[in-house]
């Protein structure tokens, strides 16, 4: 399970980054963003899981008892919610290039043309 | 157990290709909360019901309504 | 750069990366060989020292609560740029407002199943969204996803009726003055403690009966600030970007 976990993050960030590269709209490529960052809550799910461990709800089960690890998904909550608003940055970071360039195919935007 | 949470990583890394995949934003932006979706199911396979919440809520709202806003905006340029 | 080196260059990245990758896995121990011993003590200690019973938010809130602030800012500060960036793009679009005034938008408008499906869920959306942020110290939940609950509440408004709807109902300036005590609580919140002579956001306040909403002293207040930071973020955010793509050209006032 946990190698599978290990591939799929790997693969996510792979292909996200091949999205990347090879993008012809910059929304497009925004969303390819998404899916690399992605990758990096799929690989902390898996490193935190244990098997037939509860959520850490401490409710009704011992306080020594084990949990999935709460820390790597505090660390998760951290990532997504960050996630949201780099992308609202992103989206209108987009729409101000498309206002000043008039295209949003990252090929023919020449920022440095002014 | 372990079944379903190789069955949930599998159609995480599908879905996930197929954002990727589709090249056209507006369609891409249906896969993507397709996506989003698949995620949470998959925080709540993994016992993090925390994050299965916040991935449901901004997964399924506050992105692509963010998405389709930036695209509404980018498509009322083109058409001029 | 031009498409085919970009290709080129990235065939060459990945190539390394799933090297690396490959090498690095076989070092990571597996799930069940070696339990983390952070989250075992953080477990105990949220229920003894906290009273605490959802660990995460302890984390989140409490242990980790420097950190948190430096993300509740990232989330102000992107917020404030998206606002920048569209706002100059909304000001721009005012010279054509001749142009759209021709073009009315929705002209049909949403029919009356999905008004009254949106206006009905609109009230159980914000008792849901207080729940998750009041409840947050207890269980799943808690003022990041409590708040982005929250801020759907309006959009559903906007669904059933239309962008001038939802203007109406948010009162702008009262979700501006709500984000900034959202963000500015929490510091202020840390900065207390120093009244006391303790190190920044030193819980100060009784601690409170383990599983009742007010436990969790300090960490209940902060995830209240951050739930206000959060729904009146996004809130604010999505009035941006509505207000820049669909932008009624009648309503001439500025906000």
């Amino acid at each position: 399970m946990s190698t599978v976990g290990y591939v799929v993050a790997a693969w996510l960030f792979v292909i996200g980054a091949y999205g990347i590269a090879s993008s012809r709209h910059l929304v497009h490529l925004c969303l390819c963003l998404a899916v690399v960052q992605a990758s990096t809550y799929v690989l902390l799910a898996v490193i935190g899981y244990r098997p037939d461990a509860p959520a850490p709800i401490l409710i009704g089960i011992k306080p020594d008892a084990q949990t999935v690890d709460p820390v790597v998904q505090a660390l998760m909550l951290t990532d997504i919610v960050v996630e949201a608003t780099v992308l609202a940055l992103l989206l209108s970071l987009i729409v101000q290039i498309d206002r000043r360039t008039g295209s949003v195919d990252p090929d023919e935007v020449d920022l440095m043309r002014g | 157990m372990i079944v379903l949470q190789i069955c949930v990583l599998l159609l995480v890394g599908a879905t996930g290709s197929a954002v990727v995949l589709v090249r056209v934003p507006s369609r891409q932006l249906i896969v993507m909360s397709l996506f989003g979706l698949m995620l949470a199911i998959m925080f709540a396979v993994f016992q993090a019901p925390d994050v299965a919440l916040s991935q449901l809520a901004i997964g399924s709202v506050a992105l692509p309504l963010m998405t389709l806003l930036a695209l509404v905006e980018l498509g009322k340029k083109k058409k001029k | 750069m031009k498409h085919p080196w970009r290709t080129a260059a990235f065939a060459l990245g990945a190539a390394g990366l799933a090297g690396l990758y490959l090498a690095a896995c076989a070092g990571i121990p597996t799930a069940n060989e070696r339990p983390s011993r952070y989250g075992q003590l953080v477990n105990r200690l949220a229920l003894a020292q906290r009273h605490v019973t959802d660990v995460v938010t302890a984390v989140n809130f409490d242990f980790r609560g420097f950190d948190t602030i430096g993300e509740e800012y990232i989330l102000f500060v992107s917020v404030m740029g998206a606002l920048v960036l569209l706002r100059e793009a909304y000001q721009k679009t005012e010279r054509d407002d001749e142009e759209d005034a021709r073009t009315p938008r929705r002209e049909a408008g949403p029919s009356e199943a999905v008004q009254l499906w949106t206006l009905s869920m609109t009230g159980p959306t914000i008792i849901f969204g207080l729940y998750v942020v009041g409840h947050g110290q207890l269980s799943p939940g808690g003022g990041f996803q409590g708040g982005v609950i929250l801020a759907t509440a309006p959009l559903l408004i906007y669904l059933a009726d239309e962008f001038k709807t939802f203007k109406r109902v948010i009162s702008y300036r009262l979700v501006e003055v709500a984000e900034a005590v959202g963000a500015g609580g929490y510091v202020l919140i840390g900065f207390l403690s120093w009244f006391d002579g303790e190190p920044f956001l030193t819980n100060l306040f009784p601690l409170g009966q383990t599983g009742t909403m007010t436990s969790g002293g300090m960490l209940a207040l902060i995830n209240l600030a951050v739930g206000l930071e959060v729904a009146a973020g996004f809130i604010v955010l999505l009035h941006a970007f509505m207000q820049s793509s669909l932008h009624d050209p009648k309503s001439k006032e500025k906000s």
